[in-house]
Formats: structure tokens, sequence, C-alpha cells
């Protein structure tokens, strides 16, 4: 088979620079995390994992993540459900709106939020009235993360069951079906590895969120404080290696996330061979 | 220009994944002949077609193997170099260019000394574009065409730079009945005008058999028959070229004294003592109401279709694996007064028998 | 007679099939109020607050517009950078087989599952001048940490998947006959491949470049580690509204958030509007 650029010459050397420019831009970055992370050794890098506030950011970031998922997991569902099993006015604007956070630069999603919801914000203000406080707690860091996390889901879903059509849905409410049955015995088993894969993005991006909820968080070490915050602190504080400690954590997450997105697009391509 | 393959052979893969596409074949075809190649899919045409292009290269084997264009060796020369015009199955129009620059492409893309001027393409491609009645979609986009009109853009760009050879990779393919028979006639038409030597794919029997001077049937990665068009039809090499050639009716059982016998059908043959298959074509099943002496072979009429020339009649018997196919005329239908349900005789007018040299025959004495 | 009027009548409220209709429109037009809708009061409440004179006394001081043009400028050469370095990927990835392939494949989206903070103090930290990287570069003259370099590095690495993603996709699906056909007219790879395959891919290597720079222009926390953040030459703007938000102006900061926020949705809609006309030309529709 002849194509354009299967010269072995041309080859070569576009191959070589790919790999060469990725090598340098992309992996060297990878090794020099957990290469500073272990700088000092294993139990240097131990007990800065270990430590207290450390150990407060792994929590806090893990539990907004867990709070994270299910949300976004439920809007993404309906908002896929309702735009590609009916048709009406405005399902245009729903997807386009969908978009907006990916366009939004992360500080200025955290600033809408500290605006409205902050002492000075309208909403903000009502709500000190009965005490309850939602910026620079942990109510607050969830929020933005729900904002910058929310289309993950409804992405992967939308172009997938737009593609499977809703005849199977049809087929099982001819059959008499309801609709719950046929949600979770019908719908479901099609959709549940993108499902799956929205789930690792979500977790992936709620976990590392930086710019918007260092603007809502305010960064109390050991209250609101982040993994991601944590290690800027640590870094502006000179401790490279604490700091490092933190990013390789995160680091890891990042490396599983690549590890089942390639997983899945396997089993995807296996299938795809196997029909 | 004439072509010559001589020992050109192909296999796909490596190691033990090797499938093998095409046996070493030889192959002349003359100066300004129009040639098919037809086979079902998976005998090879295709690679055939795409080796004499150059976008595959043939397997390399002990005896060297050779493609000449004219006295011109191809072999070693890369596609872009052989001034050959191929047409794709799918058009492989440039879908962001319009009518006019694609078929403009060749012409644009050579070299500055090669190069006609703008002037000068402009008009072939216009001339071009008139050839194949388009004149006035210059300006459209391939997505604005119909499927039809996108393979006659498709053919002026590969005619564009004067190739002396012109390939067409079941050009027909995926276009539906109507369309396909004007192309045909404009493929004709155009190849007598232009005297190129034309070599094209396709499976469609009826489409090889009325289009090309020469056939050239394939099977299996193997060239099977290479003859004009009624000689193909009429004298058929083997059981394989037989078949494939049209609908095929199968008689089978066992012969003694020179009468065929199978259940309660009797037939009177020439042929020794043994087990035999007859073949024949459903134009050479003549229905009667009645049998005779040398032929008895009851059957029954299951289904009618009238659409067409002639009726085309489906029969039935405790004795037949296969339902039988027979036409008869218009006239003769009526004549007969065929209905379904309807018992009847066949008579058969001839039949055709191969020696298959790969099957060792039940009955026959073994060495 | 009377059937043909009760199909008339019964078309506006028209039964759908599928349950789930109130259900799923409930929670998603109450999640997107809420999320996404609901919030952006605050802003423009805020804002509210500003006369124009005010508005434009903020936006247009000094420091302020020389954020805007290291931003847009690093952005631009990141984008820049990107639709080359992404285009090579795609088709690397593409059109070759090689050991290492899938691993490198991989490899593409680890900007996005990467934090940005940490990809931020990492790039930082091997760009510094004792970093792996800096000690090589800056004896020859080229400091990348704390310049505007720094800056478009980093926004190259946050954004380089947008490229590669978008073109990888639409190249996979350019059917093998499109270059066949460019080679049996006669065409040079050079030439195919700039005026055959470059045209295919246009409408993917600008949308993906484009978003690559939208996201540029937003980024935050891969850049500030980097950056060096001196006044008048390496701040960029979502750092402008940080520093803000710290001197408690959050007048000050809409003001900026506002026009960020402003140029993100107008080049997000710019995108799609060109796509959708693009794509249109291509695939049909008369005209």
């Amino acid at each position: 088979m002849r194509r354009i650029g299967d010269a072995p010459g041309v080859r070569r050397v576009l191959i070589g620079a790919a790999v060469v420019l990725s090598a340098l831009f992309l992996l060297l970055p990878l090794v020099a995390i957990f290469a500073q992370a272990f700088a000092q050794g294993v139990d240097v890098f131990w007990s800065n994992v270990s430590d207290r506030y450390t150990l407060h950011a792994i929590g806090l970031t893990l539990g907004i993540a867990l709070l994270t998922i299910p949300i976004c997991l439920v809007f993404g569902v309906a908002l896929a459900w309702l735009v590609t099993r009916f048709s009406f006015p405005g399902r245009r604007l729903l997807q386009t709106l969908i978009d907006i956070p990916f366009a939004v630069s992360p500080v200025v999603a955290g600033l809408i939020y500290l605006l409205l919801y902050g002492r000075n914000g309208w909403l903000g203000n009502w709500l000190d009235g009965y005490d309850i406080q939602l910026m620079f707690a942990w109510p607050g860091i969830l929020m933005v993360t729900v904002f910058v996390t929310c289309p993950f889901v409804a992405r992967e879903l939308i172009p997938l069951m737009q593609a499977q059509g809703s005849r199977e849905e049809e087929a099982a409410v001819t059959l008499g079906a309801p609709g719950w049955t046929t949600f979770w015995r019908v719908t479901l088993p099609n959709i549940r590895w993108a499902l799956l894969y929205g789930v690792i993005l979500t977790n992936a991006r709620a976990v590392g969120e930086f710019g918007a909820v260092s603007v809502v968080a305010g960064a109390i070490r050991g209250k609101t404080n982040t993994l991601p915050l944590h290690l800027e602190q640590l870094y502006q504080d000179y401790n490279t290696v604490g700091a490092f400690a933190s990013a390789a954590l995160l680091a890891l997450i990042a490396l599983l996330t690549l590890a089942a997105k390639a997983a899945l697009e396997w089993r995807q391509a296996r299938r795809e061979a196997l029909a | 220009m004439s072509i010559r393959l001589h020992n050109i052979g192909k296999h796909f893969g490596r190691g033990r994944h090797q499938t093998l596409a095409l046996e070493p074949v030889n192959l002349d075809i003359h100066s300004g002949e129009l040639v098919g190649l037809l086979g079902p899919s998976g005998s090879g045409k295709t690679t055939l077609l795409r080796i004499i292009a150059g976008l595959e290269s043939a397997d390399h084997s002990q005896e060297p193997s050779r493609i000449l264009f004219g006295e011109r060796d191809v072999t070693h020369i890369h596609v872009r170099d052989r001034r050959i015009g191929f047409v794709f199955q799918h058009y492989a129009l440039f879908r962001h260019m319009t009518v006019f620059d694609n078929v403009a492409f060749g012409l644009t893309v050579m070299t500055r000394k090669q190069r006609p001027s703008s002037g000068e393409i402009r008009s072939r491609v216009l001339r071009l574009l008139e050839m194949v009645q388009l004149e006035q979609l210059a300006n459209r986009y391939p997505a604005q065409l119909s499927g039809g009109q996108q393979q006659r853009v498709s053919l002026a760009r590969a005619l564009a730079v004067e190739p002396e050879v012109l390939l067409l990779d079941e050009p027909f393919g995926a276009l539906d009945a109507k369309v396909r028979q004007e192309l045909r006639r404009w493929l004709r038409h155009l190849h007598d005008e232009l005297n190129f030597t034309s070599v094209f794919v396709t499976h469609d029997q009826e489409e090889a058999l009325e289009l090309s001077d020469r056939v050239v049937v394939m099977s299996n990665g193997r060239i099977e028959q290479i003859d004009a068009p009624e000689t193909l039809y009429r004298a058929p090499k083997n059981r394989f070229v037989f078949e494939f050639l049209g609908d095929v009716n199968h008689l089978e059982g066992h012969v003694s004294q020179g009468i065929l016998t199978c259940g309660d059908a009797r037939l009177n043959v020439d042929l020794p003592d043994g087990h035999e298959e007859l073949l024949l074509r459903p134009h050479e099943v003549r229905l009667a109401t009645s049998p005779t002496a040398e032929c008895h072979l009851p059957v029954t009429i299951t289904a009618i279709s009238p659409v067409g020339a002639e009726v085309r009649v489906e029969l039935e018997a405790d004795w037949l694996a296969k339902p039988w196919l027979a036409t008869v005329r218009h006239t003769d239908f009526e004549q007969l007064g065929l209905t379904r349900g309807q018992r009847l005789y066949a008579h058969p007018r001839q039949f055709h028998r191969f020696q298959q040299p790969d099957t060792i025959k039940a009955d026959a004495p073994v060495a | 007679m009377s059937l043909a009027r009760f199909g008339a009548l019964s078309f506006k409220t028209e039964k759908r099939v599928l349950p789930g209709f109130g259900l799923s429109m409930g929670i998603s037009v109450l999640f997107i109020s809420l999320v996404l809708l609901l919030p952006m009061t605050g802003l423009f409440g805020q804002l509210a607050g500003l006369s124009l004179a005010e508005y434009w006394a903020i936006i247009s001081e000094g420091r302020v517009v020389a954020s805007y043009m290291v931003t847009i400028g690093a952005a631009a050469v990141a984008a820049l950078v990107n639709a080359v370095f992404g285009l090579l990927l795609a088709w690397v990835l593409v059109r070759y087989e090689f050991p290492g392939k899938r691993l490198l494949d991989a490899l593409m989206d680890l900007p996005f599952a990467l934090p940005t903070a940490v990809a931020g103090i990492t790039l930082a930290t091997l760009y510094a001048s004792n970093g792996w990287m800096g000690r090589w570069l800056e004896p020859l003259g080229f400091p990348v940490a704390y310049t505007w370099v720094g800056i478009a590095l980093a926004m190259a690495f946050t954004s380089i998947p947008f490229v590669v993603r978008t073109v990888q996709p639409v190249l996979e699906d350019m059917p093998a006959e499109v270059d066949e056909a460019a080679i049996t007219l006669g065409a040079r790879d050079g030439v195919a491949f700039r005026r055959v395959i470059l045209p295919h891919l246009w409408p993917a290597l600008v949308t993906g470049t484009g978003l690559a720079f939208v996201r540029s222009l937003g980024e935050f926390g891969a850049i500030i580690f980097i950056a060096g953040n001196t006044p008048y030459e390496t701040e960029i703007t979502a750092l402008m509204i940080f520093v803000k938000l710290q001197e408690y102006d959050y007048a000050g900061a809409s003001a900026i958030a506002s026009v960020v926020l402003f140029v993100s949705l107008a080049l997000l809609l710019a995108i799609n509007i060109w796509q959708g006309r693009f794509i249109r030309r291509l695939h049909g529709g008369k005209g």
C-alpha cells in the first residue's frame, strides 16, 4: 500500500522528532516529579506524605472528589438522556451551555462563586443571616469543583447515546417495561463504559483543580487545604521535597487515569475487532 | 499501450499470519483493449489491479516478476511516475476542492517544466468536464453532487493527465442500478473515443460481460479463464466459471446402462456408468405437460416471477436437493397457462458436466 | 375525517414514547441554572456597582493591559507551536507503526490528567537555572523560567492534547484512497500533503488550535510558578484577578474577569460557528 509520507527516510525523521520532543516535553516532567519526591530517599518521602497537614489535605481532596462524582453523574446522565432521547426547543442551547466551564478560566470560575456566596454577594449576605458560611469552607470547594467538572460525564455520554439511538429503549417500552427498568436493564449496560470513563475524567479534574479552588478555599492549613493548595504552600515555603511528595501522589492518580483510559480504549478496540 | 504481467503474485501479512492474495499469474493485455477482472470478493482481482497501478508491490520470488507498459519496464517505478489513471470505487474526490480543482489537480502538481500553462490547464479541464457533461457544475464541491456525478468527476480527473492506461476499481459498485447502466455506456464510449487501455475490476458478471473486450475470471487468487465474453459464456473452461457466470440447475444421480436415475426422475444420457452431476442454465430447461420415453423429470411450480424479458419459474421436486430455475418466454408461458402448484415435466435442452480434477469421484476407479 | 382531525389535534400534545422527559429536564435545567447561570449574576451584580468610567479605568490600567499583552502573546505562541507539534504527533500516531506507539499515545493525555499545580511546580523546577533543562538552556543565553517563554511553555504543556485529540480522529477517518488518488495523479509527498492532506485536516487543526488558545488564556495553576510574576513583564491576566482578590478589590477583580470571560466565550462561539460553516460545505448542503 502506498501512502503519503511512507518513504523510510521521512518515516524515521518524523517518528524520531515526535518521540524526542514528547520525551523532553511530556515525559521528562513526569519523571522529574518522582525524582524530586524521592530526592532525599523513601523515608523522607514517607514522612512528608504522613505529615498531619498532608494527610488532612489528602482526606479533604478525596472527600470532595467523592461528593463531586455522584452529583456530576446524576446531572450528566439526566442531560444526556434529555438531549439524545427527546427533541424540544432549546436543545442545542443546553448543549452549548454545558461547554461553558471548559472555556471559563478557573480563576474566573472561583471568582463568580465568591462574588455570589461571599459576604458581599446577595446570596452570601442572605445566608450569612442564618450563619451559613459557604466560602472559605469545604462547601465552597465542592461547589466550584462541581462547576469545573460538570461537563465531563455529559460530554462522554452524549455522542455515544446519540450514535446508539433510542430504538432499544423504545423496544423495551413497547414490551411493557417501566421507565426505571428500561434505564437500568437496557440503557445502562450500553453506556456503562463511557460512564466509567466520564467518572475517571471527573475524578482526575476534581482531585487536581487548583485555580478555582484557590480563590474560594482561603487555604487554611489543616482546614481548607486541598492537596494542590497544600503543595503550593509547601513550594512557596521552599519545602521542595515536601511539595513534590504531594505532587507525586497527584501524579500517581493521573497515571492511573491514563492507564484506565488506555485499558478502556483497548477493550473497545478489541470488541470492534471481534464484531 | 499494452500491459504485460509476468509472474505477479502477492501475500499479505507476515510469518504465520501470511495469507495468499494472488498466486503468481501471467497476463497480456493488448493496446487499446478494455479488460474486465471478474471474480467474487477475495478472488485477488483488486490486488492484481493495484499491483498494475503500483499501489501494491508484487512478492519477491526466485523467478523475477515483471510489469511492462508497452516496452517500458515499470516494475520498480513508483505509482506517481507510472502515468496511469486510477478510478476508485468510492470516488476519492478531494472534498475541499471544487469539481474544477479536482480535475485540474493532476496537471497542477506537475513539475514546473512539465506543467501546462494555466490557460491550457483551464481549457483542458473544461473540455474534460464537457465530455462528462458536468461543465455546469465546475464550481460545486463534491458533497453537493450525486454519486454518479462524483464518479464522472473522478473519471475526468483520472483522464486529465492523459494516461495511456486507465485502471478502475469497482467503478460502479457504489451506484444504483440505473446510474450504473448509464455510466457503463459512458466508459465504453470514452474508451473507444480516447483509445487508451483500460482494466476494470467488478464482481458483477453482467457488467463484465457487457463492457469488456475480454474478461479475466478469477477465484481464490487464481486466474480461471481469460476469454471474450461470448466464448466465456458458451464455453466455460471449468465448473467455477460456469457457475459464476449465471444461474445454474444441478441434477445429480447414478448412471447405469445409459439411464440416469435420481428418486423417481429418469433421464437417458449417453454417459458411462457411475455417479454423475449435470448442470444446466435456466434457459436450457423446457417445460412440458407430459414426460417422454427418454426423459421423466416430474416437477412442481412453487413460484412465478413474470418481471423482465422472460418469466422466471421456480421448480421443486422430491428428487431435487435445491429448487430449479427455468426461464420461459412470455408467449410460451401464456400457452402453457402456468400456475403455482402445477405439476409439469422438465426437459433439458442440453446439459454440461465438468470433471473436477481435485475431487475423486466415489465410484471412479481408484488408481 | 374525524380521524384526521384527531391526528391534527394530538400533534401538539404528542405523547413521548420514552419516559423521563420531565425528570431529566427538571434535573438539567435546575443544575444548569444553579451551577452555571446563577453564579454569573454575582459577577454582574458586582459590575453594576461600577460606573462606565471606573470600569474602563480598571481594565485599561497599564499593568493590566501589560498582562493582556503577555497572556495573549504567550498563548498565541503556545497555540502556534502546538499546531505544528500537535499535527506532527497526530500524524505519527495515526500513520506509522513503531514500538512504544501505545505508550506515546497514552502520554498525550498526561497534561489533561495531571493537576495544573503539579505541572506548574514541575516545569518551574525543570527550567530553573539549576533544573535539568535550565542548566543546559541558560548558559546558551536562553532562560525560560521567569520569562514569557516559560509562560508560553506552561501554556503549551497544558493545551497540547487539544490539538492532538482533535486532529487524530479526522486523520484516522481519512480514507486511504485520498492518499492514493493524489499519488496516482502524480503528486509528490510534499505537494500532496500541502494540497490534499492539510486542507482535509484544516477544520480540525484550526478548532484544536483555537481551543488550545482559549484554554491558554485562562490557565493559572501551571503558569504562576514558572512565570516569575514581575509586574508589566511576566504577569498573566488570571494572576491580576487573583492579586486584586487578595487585596479585597472585588470590583477590580470582577472588571478584569468580565473581560476574560467575554473574550473566552466569544472565541468559543466563533470557533463553533466557523466549524459549523466549514462542515456544512464539506458534507453537503447546497449553495
